[in-house]
This record gives structure tokens, C-alpha cells and sequence, in this order.
């Protein structure tokens, strides 16, 4: 596979590496994906003929914080690529760390979320809100997990490769931490939309 | 993986040395979980020709339910059971299994498998001058991923209460309610989009980074092109349906309501669930991916047929820059012309003349696109063989395809035509006799440089004029049955007296269905056969090819090429006194 | 960010990360803030949006180094974006 250019150094002409390049048209392919369930949303919300307020329903201080956790992940993340391109590794593996230690906050604050509504007997199948709530909040929370398994295999196992490959290593950190910044990105939108319109 | 430090080995020296290891790799390596792009395209032909085999064996059930309704079918009513065939007829809800299951097999496992994952694995990096896709084990994960949705849909008919029957479509509140396999198909949808996102994100990466020197855009050969843009369309149009299958998921499994409407009453009973849904709104999820899919399907098609007409008029094809300008602004206006198979939903004139406008607007390429091809035949010395013999029918079976599409496109009349059999015989004439005689043609065209011997060109002509002779039997009928308002997906359509008056047409359709299954046995025959008596093939360029797939020696090692290529012209460079001159070749 | 930043050029990307990681924290408690005010529906949507649509500038432009690629990822983010209105445009239709 050495046969294959690009990987570790940028297209003279797009710029990009080709994971670089891959890891952006995946993104471009979980916008569509969000889009629709924020298009559903919409429909859903302005056919109703009741619709709660998200400061009625949510737990706005959870949301906030947990909104603030993501935002800090995604610092961490990419102070953790800086510490890379300094080629210092143990900074990369403390900043690495801190975004999958953050990560699994957010998740625990998820599951009280979560507990708390089914707690009071609100599940998917409750109404429409529920039903959209759950489901984008849920397909999100796997996006989380997702990011988790890589982000750690690359604190982990994966860093193994720095000795030999460094570039090719920060170039996977790089775009770990784009799919990282997107999931990231999606929260930013859903926290307005969902806990405080 | 990447190249040893501390040597700069020459291409070429890299080239023998990755041969030799992939030389020792265990047979599982190399031809299971491979992560050999052509062994991959092959692995994603040889199962998609195996679905379209399982999808038109299907239809071939279900023609003796429409051409002898409510008789028992012989011998194999029998063997199929009870459950399914009481009595050895075919019951009604086997029917609507059979209809649902034909249709997404057909379109999901069978079409778009082989043009884009078989042709488009085998040949795309290959005519880009690259050794592999940029992402050799991403494409092995996508053939498994979509291996495993094969399956899941398959087994599907095993489940309780049988497989999913509310049409490929799967509207709710049916497909919601439905005691069946819906939920398997939902769950088999999502491996099928996930492993078509991994494939058009290795499609698009290897295409634009990975061509070899002088391979500018322009350069490109068509069925590049086709690729690229096909693969924008999986990449952007799938995920509302993968979201949308969820969505519909959800109210199967976990009782929610995102299609379900108020105070809906089935059975003559209101059904338990919290309401508030829309249905509506799958339906543009749904068509929101799926208008998009039709250019998925006919795109990849459209430039196979052009590198074979290029190569038997041995002309350059006429209009390049216009066809690729044609085939982007296809692309482009597929996204916005999807409720044009919502017109009867109750939507408003402002919104059905903004898609009926763009629908006319988008037959406009399409046109273009079938002009250039016949400009290129204009003044040719063709050479008819067989792969160009289902080229050449391509071109005036998509022109009825595209041509019957417009009276839908236009509302007026699709009031009259919605839902009945002129819409079948429409889509129909532009994936079978359009799409899948543009793949068989590349399957004749390329198998001598896949599999390294020739077919036999006999078997091949029969294959081909059975094939054009039935199939018009088959899907002109239904054009008139449609105009008589005859509706789809019917059990028995006599019970009407306007479906009682074209039932004779049935039998013509049937008959043409079982000639056509009949005409496919020498294709399969040929395929394999020649494999061991087909007469061997050692040059690189038997066709007299100008892209880069005909640079490599027949059939391709491990690395394609076993020097380093460059492109110095444009493809399908022709001349009455140079004869050839590839793209590859110096001067 | 090319591969071929100096350590000097990283550090004061750092600095800028920083300052961005502030000023989101920052828009989150505005974003909050306003909600308590309870405006009237058409304004919160737009006000939450637009201050959504500042934080998502600021992680894409700075986090996701957008501000510094080229082309190629700036023409599949049109193609996107164009896209996405065209999906988000079924919610007018129902």
C-alpha cells in the first residue's frame, strides 16, 4: 500500500491528504443526515396543535453544561493534535485524555437526563416532542460513542504509530478530531433548538 | 504500510516489491476479505448478478398470478407451501411480498451493486492510473457491510408474518402497521445506505487525488465522470432515508408516531399510539433520496455505454464537454425535482408547478446526453459486436424511457397516469432495457481484460436479440394497460371491467417475461463457460481502447500497472491516418 | 494548517484556540441568558439561530482549520450547504 500517494502529505493540487478530504465528505453526508431530523423537527413542531416550550420539559443548567463539556472536548481535541505537530506526546496523550474524560461526562449527564424522564413515565412513545427529542438526542449520543471508541484507540493502541509514522499519526488525530468538532458542531444546534425554544 | 524510510525506492522497484508480498498473502487475504479493489468489484458483480437473478425469478412468480389469476401455478406452487401458495395459487399477500422484495432487490442488491460497486470498483481506479481505491480496507468493509444488508433482506421471507409487502416505497401508515418483515428491511436498508456512503467516499477521494499525471478533470474518461457525480448523489441523497428509516423504525418498534396520524382507524379500530405524525412526510424523506437514486441507476450506465461506443465507432466521442456539463447539471437538478412522485398527494399548484417545471427542465440533459451519443454514431465505422449491440439498443430504450416519463412530469396527465401500469412500464424501460442492457454491454466489453479469455460471440448475439425481442413485450404493454387506467400493484386486476379489458395484455407480458428468463441462460452460460473455453486473451488493448484500463496487461495484477503511467491527451482520440492513440501512450 | 507549521506558528495557534473556547462559553451563556427573557417565538427562533450560527462559524472557521484549506473542501461544503437548504425546505411544504 505504499503505492497509494497522498497519505501522509498533502495533494499539490486540492491541498489535502486523502483522509482529510474522506473524513470532509463523510461530513458533508451526517449533515444531510442531521438535516432531515431537524427537517422532521419543524414539521412536527408547526403541526402540532400543543408543543411544549424546552425550558418546560428539559433541564436547561444539564443542558448548559453539557453543551459546555462538548465545547471544551472539542478544545481539548485539538490542543491534543497542537501538542502533535509540536511533537510533544505526552501532551497530546494528557490533552486526548482530558476530551475522552469530558466525553464520558457528557454521557453521564445524558443517562441522568435520560433516567430522570423515564422516571416520570416519558418515553419516545409519549408524543411527538418525546418521540423527536429521543431520537435526535439519542442518534447524537451515538455519535459520542463513536467519537469515544476512536478518540481512546488513538490515545491508546493507535499511538503506537507515532514512533515510526508521526505525520500519518497527527494526520489521523487531525481528522478524528474534524469528525470530533462536527458531532460538536450538531450539539450547538440542538441545544437552542431542543432545551430553550 | 507507507514506504520504508531512509531508501527512496523507484515506482517501479515499489511495484515489484508489493507484487511479490501480495504473492504470499493466504488465499483468504487475497480473495475473501480482500482488500484488492477488483477482487472486491468482482465479489460486489458476482452477488448483485445473483440478486438480479433472485429479483427476476420473483417477477417471473408473480407474472402467473397476473397473466392466469387466482389459478394454481404448476409444480411450483406446490414446492413454494401452503402458507405462501394455498392451493398452489398465490396468495395475495405473497403477491405483495413477492412485489416489494422485486423492487427493492432489484434497485438495492441488483443495479446499483454492479454499476457502482462492481464496475465502478473494478474499473474507476484503474482508469485514473492508480494501484488501488485511496481506502483499500474501507472498501472491504463496504462490500461485507452490504453483503450482510443482502442477507438480512433475503431472510427477511423466513420472518413471521413474511417479508416486508408495502412496495419498495414502504409508506406509512401500512408499512407502520404491517405484521412482516418491515422492521428487517428497515435495519437492512441502513447496512445497504451505510455500506453506499463508504463506497462513494472512496469513489470521489481516489478519483480526484489518485489520478496518475496529466489526468486532468477534462480528461477524465466518461465513465469517471458518471462515477464521480453518481457518487455525490449516494453520498448527499441517502442519509434523509437512512434518518427516515429510523424515524420509521421508531414507530414499528418503540411506538412513536413520526408518520402515524390522530385518530387513525384500522380494522375499524383507532389505533394505540400518541398521533401528532404526518405521513406525508416520509414520503418526502423517502423521495428525497429516491428521485436522486433513479440517476444513480441510470449515471453509471450512461457512461458505460459511452466507452463503448467510443471504442466500436473508434471516433471521438462527439460533445465531451457537453455531456460532462450535461451529466453535472443532472446530478445538481435531481435533488430538486423529487415531489413530482407527490403530485396526487394534495399539494398546492404553486408547489406542483415548481416540480413540474424542474422535472421538464431536467429532461433536458438526459436529451443532450442521448444527442451526443448518436452524433458519435453519425458518419461511424461501427463495429457491431456484442457489447456494442447492447450500446446501440441503450440508446433509443432509454430515449422511450425517457420520453414516456414526461406526460408524468407534466400534472395534467399525471392525474390519469399516477399509480397505474404506465408509470411500471416507464421506469421500466429506462433500468431494463436501459440500464441493465448498458451493464450487461460492459459486461461483455470488459470480460475479456477481467478474465484474461474472449466469450463466445454466438451465445452472445442470441443472449442479445432474445433479450431486446421479449423485453419490449414485456414493458410496451404496459404503457397501454397504464393509458387504459389500469392501477399498479394489483393481485387480480379483473375484477375491474377496465382491468378485465386488458387482461389479454397480461399474457403477452407474461410470456415475454418467461422468453426473456429463457434468453438469459446463454448469457450465463457464456459467462462462465468462457472462463475455462473461451479463447485466451493475452494483449492489453483487444478492443483497441484509448483509457487507461487498457494499459494494463489482461487481466491487471495485484498493482494494475506494472510501470508508472502517464496521460498525455485526451480520451477516445481517434484518426483515420493515426488509427489509435490512447491516452497513455507517449507518440 | 499545512504540515509545515514552525512550533512558533503552533503555539500561537494555541493562544487563538483559547481565546475561540472563550468566547463560545461566552455565546452559550448569552444564548441561555436571552432564553429566560421568553421573546416572542419568530424572534427567539432567529436570535437562537443566529447565535448558534456564530458558535458553529467559530468551531468550523478555527477548530475544524477551515479558514486555512483550500478549494476542494470549500466546494463540498457549497455543494452541501446547497443541498441541505433544498432538505430543509420540506419543512414548508407540509
Amino acid at each position: 500500500m505504499s503505492l497509494i500517494p497522498y497519505i501522509d502529505h498533502e495533494h499539490p493540487v486540492t491541498g489535502v491528504t486523502n483522509a482529510k478530504f474522506g473524513i470532509w465528505l463523510f461530513l458533508a453526508s451526517e449533515v444531510m443526515l442531521f438535516g432531515a431530523l431537524f427537517s422532521t423537527y419543524i414539521i412536527l413542531r408547526t403541526g402540532a396543535t400543543v408543543w411544549p416550550h424546552g425550558y418546560e420539559v428539559l433541564n436547561i443548567p444539564m443542558g448548559t453544561l453539557n453543551t459546555a463539556i462538548l465545547i471544551t472536548s472539542s478544545v481539548t481535541i485539538v490542543l491534543a493534535w497542537a501538542a502533535l505537530k509540536m511533537r510533544q506526546l505526552p501532551k497530546f496523550k494528557l490533552y486526548m485524555g482530558l476530551t475522552c474524560l469530558l466525553s464520558l461526562i457528557f454521557l453521564v449527564i445524558k443517562y441522568f437526563e435520560y433516567a430522570a424522564k423515564f422516571h416520570h413515565g416519558y418515553y419516545p412513545a409519549t408524543n411527538t416532542y418525546f418521540a423527536i427529542y429521543f431520537v435526535i438526542t439519542g442518534l447524537h449520543g451515538l455519535h459520542i460513542i463513536g467519537g469515544i471508541v476512536v478518540n481512546a484507540y488513538l490515545l491508546g493502541p493507535g499511538s503506537k504509530m507515532y514512533a515510526t509514522e508521526p505525520e500519518r499519526f497527527t494526520g489521523r488525530v487531525e481528522c478524528a478530531g474534524l469528525y470530533w468538532h462536527f458531532v460538536d458542531l450538531v450539539w450547538i444546534f440542538v441545544f437552542p433548538i431542543l432545551y430553550l425554544l | 504500510m507507507s514506504a520504508s524510510h531512509g531508501h527512496a525506492a523507484s515506482h517501479d522497484e515499489q511495484i515489484k516489491h508489493t507484487l511479490e508480498h501480495w504473492a504470499h498473502e493466504p488465499f483468504w487475504k487475497k480473495y475473501i476479505f480482500s482488500i484488492d479493489h477488483k477482487v472486491i468489484g468482482l465479489q460486489y458483480a458476482i452477488c448483485s448478478m445473483v440478486f438480479l437473478l433472485i429479483g427476476f425469478g420473483m417477477m417471473l412468480l408473480m407474472r402467473w398470478q397476473l397473466a392466469y389469476p387466482n389459478q394454481p401455478l404448476p409444480l411450483i406452487g406446490g414446492i413454494l407451501g401452503e402458507s405462501l401458495f394455498p392451493g398452489g395459487v398465490m396468495s395475495p399477500d405473497t403477491y405483495n411480498q413477492l412485489g416489494a422484495m422485486h423492487g427493492t432487490i432489484m434497485i438495492f442488491l441488483g443495479v446499483v451493486p454492479l454499476s457502482v460497486g462492481g464496475f465502478g470498483n473494478y474499473l474507476l481506479p484503474i482508469q485514473v492510473g492508480a494501484h488501488d481505491m485511496a481506502f483499500p480496507k474501507l472498501n472491504m468493509a463496504s462490500f461485507w457491510v452490504f453483503f450482510i444488508g443482502g442477507m438480512i433482506m433475503m431472510f427477511s421471507f423466513l420472518a413471521p408474518g413474511g417479508a416486508a409487502a408495502s412496495g419498495w416505497t414502504s409508506y406509512p401508515p401500512l408499512s407502520v402497521t404491517a405484521q412482516n418483515a418491515q422492521s428487517y428491511w428497515l435495519v437492512g436498508m441502513v447496512f445497504l445506505i451505510t455500506s453506499s456512503l463508504l463506497g462513494s467516499v472512496n469513489t470521489i477521494v481516489t478519483a480526484i487525488q489518485l489520478r496518475v499525471r496529466g489526468l486532468s478533470f477534462m480528461r477524465w474518461p466518461v465513465l469517471v465522470w458518471a462515477q464521480v457525480i453518481t457518487a455525490f448523489l449516494l453520498l448527499l441523497a441517502f442519509p434523509p432515508l437512512e434518518a427516515a428509516g429510523v424515524l420509521q423504525l421508531m414507530d414499528r418498534l418503540a411506538g412513536t408516531s413520526f408518520f402515524m396520524p390522530s385518530g387513525l382507524v384500522v380494522s375499524g379500530e383507532v389505533l394505540q399510539v400518541s398521533g401528532g405524525g404526518n405521513p406525508i412526510l416520509w414520503q418526502h424523506l423517502f423521495w428525497f433520496l429516491a428521485h436522486p437514486e433513479v440517476y444513480v441507476l441510470i449515471l453509471p450506465a450512461v457512461g458505460i455505454v459511452g466507452e463503448i461506443i467510443a471504442t466500436n465507432t473508434r471516433k471521438p466521442l462527439y460533445g465531451y464537454r457537453t455531456l460532462v456539463y450535461s451529466m453535472l447539471f443532472l446530478g445538481f437538478t435531481s435533488f430538486i425535482v423529487w415531489a413530482h412522485h407527490m403530485f396526487m398527494t394534495g399539494m398546492g399548484t404553486t408547489l406542483s408547478s415548481f416540480f413540474q417545471a424542474t422535472t421538464m427542465i431536467i429532461s433536458i440533459p438526459s436529451v443532450i446526453v442521448l444527442t451526443t451519443y448518436l452524433l458519435t454514431l453519425w458518419g461511424a465505422s461501427i463495429r457491431y459486436t456484442v457489447p456494442m449491440l447492447f450500446a446501440l439498443a441503450f440508446l433509443p430504450m432509454f430515449a422511450i424511457g425517457g420520453l414516456t416519463g414526461l406526460p408524468l412530469g407534466l400534472t395534467a396527465s399525471d392525474i390519469h397516469l399516477h399509480d397505474t401500469y404506465y408509470v411500471i412500464g416507464h421506469f421500466h424501460y429506462v433500468v431494463a432495457p436501459g440500464t441493465l442492457f448498458a451493464l450487461m454491454a460492459g459486461v461483455y466489453h470488459w470480460y475479456p481484460k477481467v478474465t484474461g479469455r474472449m466469450f463466445n460471440e454466438t451465445l452472445g448475439k442470441i443472449h442479445f436479440w432474445g433479450s431486446i425481442v421479449s423485453i419490449n413485450f414485456i414493458f410496451m404493454p404496459m404503457l397501454l394497460m397504464g393509458m387504459m387506467g389500469v392501477s399498479r400493484r394489483l393481485y387480480d386486476q379483473t375484477v375491474y371491467a377496465h382491468g378485465a379489458a386488458g387482461q389479454s395484455y397480461n399474457l403477452v407480458m407474461s410470456w415475454g417475461a418467461w422468453a426473456l428468463a429463457i434468453f438469459q441462460i446463454p448469457f450465463i452460460w457464456n459467462l462462465i463457460v468462457s472462463l475455462k473455453k473461451g479463447k485466451v486473451v493475452t494483449e492489453e488493448n483487444p478492443w483497441g481502447g484509448t483509457t487507461l484500463e487498457w494499459a494494463t496487461p489482461t487481466p491487471p495484477p495485484h498493482t494494475n500497472f506494472l510501470h508508472e503511467v502517464e496521460v498525455f491527451r485526451d480520451p477516445y482520440q481517434y484518426s483515420p491516418n493515426r488509427n489509435l492513440l490512447p491516452q497513455f501512450v507517449k507518440e | 494548517m499545512s504540515s509545515h507549521d514552525s512550533p512558533e506558528e503552533i503555539k500561537k495557534a494555541v493562544k487563538l484556540y483559547i481565546g475561540i473556547f472563550v468566547a463560545l462559553l461566552f455565546l452559550t451563556l448569552v444564548t441561555v441568558g436571552v432564553s429566560y427573557i421568553h421573546l416572542s417565538v419568530g424572534k427567539a427562533v432567529a436570535l437562537a439561530l443566529f447565535v448558534a450560527s456564530i458558535k458553529a462559524s467559530l468551531v468550523a472557521l478555527f477548530f475544524m482549520h477551515l479558514k486555512d484549506e483550500r478549494k476542494i473542501i470549500y466546494a463540498t461544503i457549497g455543494l452541501t450547504g446547497v443541498l441541505f437548504v433544498f432538505l430543509m425546505s420540506i419543512s414548508m411544504y407540509l
